[in-house]
């Protein structure tokens, strides 16, 4: 996909415009100039430029694996329950309401509890990121079973489809672009708690722990640094999955 | 095969209200190979009686038969084709044909040759790995009978199938259709609220009354095909339809705003 050079113009600018502020406030710490900052994204492999706390790649790495983590349980947790209570009126009366209410709290303000029920750990990140990815792929879920068709489901039912049948070859498919976005949704929510989850005492690795260690050392140009590799990697896995929406669910745009 | 319908009712509760009644008295027997056209005014309870003979919803009373038995659900002897928006817009037009096929649980390939039988049948074979969304109303329509006939019901159920085509394509798959019928030799019922439609394909219409839907009249066509929509014999019995139906108001006591399932 080819760009109009517009898209570049104001990142651009915004470099230079960096460059030349940093020299004139002429201070590293509020503002370090660019040329401290890309040695360090140019040697991604390399532990030497993090002051003692793996590379950026190896960071990255245990950031993606605890996004991960709990990304893919809030998606089994989340997809199930949305399709049941898109499915049945029932379920949706029981479980909306504690939903809403549970919903606008942010992943943050769990840290306190996270932390009283399950330690300092692994397990304390994973919960609050799977709190954030949850409820966009709950949402979405009930909204892409809801969005299936009657008619449908009832060409399956004269077709001679079982429950199962229908469950799995018209529900399921026909809600899955939408499910698909509610997983985007999530999975760039998730990402953006991953950072503060990563803020939690106990923690010694991962892109957020650099944030803070690199704060913690006065060091602005590895926390822009790291910013940028969170800023980078946010956007490729959003790309793979627009990429598997324009694969897969090209069919939804193009249905009038 | 005979679809014997007895003497079927439907009524719709409102709450808090008297309910709806939708059917009264519906009782009509289908010959085997017979085509037969339900015409009636819109909120006539047409669709409401096609979906209860495909089991889709329950009478309040009378029953269907099959062959003398009487089915209370769906039966894989009847198939339906719905007006629009039926197919399946993420399986390509085989696929969508195979969805039935693959509900019987026969294999992969035979599944796939029957269907591409079906699909030779309406003229498709050029788009079996198209998309619902690459064709035009009209094909779309050729699919879904494709789809049900894929199944080798013996009655076709058909709501409106054409109504939503504009009247050349329309006229084109009514021809089609009569073709298939005398290929395949199925029992049609065939919903429609065009009196041409019907006088076109029919043996026989049966003209319904407004909400409550009664039969009025059974109108006979014993005209031979292919019809000329233009002979006068043809324009003397859609006449006789047309004043059947302009006639088949009753007193306006019932004027509720119906309820979206009708």
């Amino acid at each position: 996909m080819r760009r109009p050079i517009s898209t570049f113009l104001l990142p651009v600018l915004l470099i230079l415009g960096w460059e030349v502020a940093a020299h004139v406030i002429a201070n590293p710490f509020v503002l370090p100039s660019l040329t401290t900052v890309t040695p360090i994204l140019l040697h991604p492999f390399s532990p030497a430029y993090t002051l003692g706390s793996g590379s950026l790649i190896d960071n990255a790495l245990a950031s993606l694996y605890r996004v991960a983590i709990g990304f893919l349980l809030a998606a089994l947790v989340a997809i199930p329950l949305g399709i049941g209570m898109g499915r049945s009126r029932f379920m949706h009366d029981l479980l909306d309401s504690t939903i809403e209410l549970l919903r606008p709290i942010p992943p943050l303000a769990w840290v306190p509890l996270a932390l009283a029920w399950f330690k300092i750990g692994l397990v304390s990140i994973t919960f609050i990121i799977l709190i954030g990815a949850f409820f966009p792929i709950l949402l979405n879920t009930i909204d892409g079973v809801k969005s299936v068709k009657k008619t449908w489901v009832e060409v399956a039912e004269t077709l001679g489809a079982r429950e199962r049948d229908v469950l799995l070859k018209v529900v399921l498919p026909g809600s899955a672009p939408t499910v698909w976005t509610g997983l985007r949704v999530g999975f760039g929510i998730a990402w953006m708690c991953l950072v503060a989850a990563e803020w939690l005492p106990g923690t010694t690795r991962g892109l957020g722990y650099l944030i803070l260690h690199a704060y913690n050392f006065g060091q602005t140009n590895l926390i822009i640094a790291g910013m940028v590799v969170i800023g980078v990697i946010g956007i490729l896995i959003d790309q793979v999955f627009r990429a598997g929406e324009h694969r897969w669910f090209s069919w939804r745009a193009l249905e009038r | 095969m005979t679809l014997e319908i007895r003497n079927l009712a439907k009524e719709f509760p409102v709450p808090g209200q008297d309910s709806i009644r939708a059917l009264s008295g519906i009782s009509l027997s289908l010959a085997p190979k017979e085509f037969v056209s339900v015409l009636g005014p819109s909120g006539c309870g047409k669709t409401t009686l096609l979906r209860i003979v495909a089991g889709l919803d329950g009478a309040t009373s009378g029953c269907i038969e099959l062959n003398g038995e009487v089915v209370d659900r769906r039966s894989s002897k009847m198939a339906m084709i719905f007006q629009e928006y039926s197919l399946y817009p993420w399986r390509t037009v085989l696929d969508n044909i195979t969805f039935g096929i693959e509900m019987q649980n026969v294999g992969k390939r035979p599944a796939r040759e029957a269907a591409l039988t079906y699909l030779h049948l309406v003229g498709l074979d050029d788009f079996a790995d198209r998309y619902p969304y690459e064709l035009s109303g009209g094909m779309r329509q050729r699919v879904a009978v494709a789809r049900a006939l894929a199944i080798e019901p013996e009655i076709l159920l058909m709501d409106e199938p054409f109504g939503a085509l504009d009247a050349q394509t329309r006229n084109m798959l009514q021809k089609e259709l009569l073709e298939i019928w005398e290929k395949t030799e199925k029992t049609i019922l065939f919903v429609t609220h065009s009196v041409d439609e019907a006088v076109f394909l029919s043996d026989r219409i049966v003209v319904l009354t407004e909400r409550p839907g009664r039969i009025r009249e059974i109108v006979d066509i014993p005209l031979p095909r292919p019809r000329d929509r233009t002979s006068p014999e043809f324009a003397r019995i859609r006449r006789h339809v047309l004043h059947l139906i302009s006639e088949s108001g009753q007193p306006k006591e019932d004027l509720r705003v119906y309820p979206a399932s009708l």
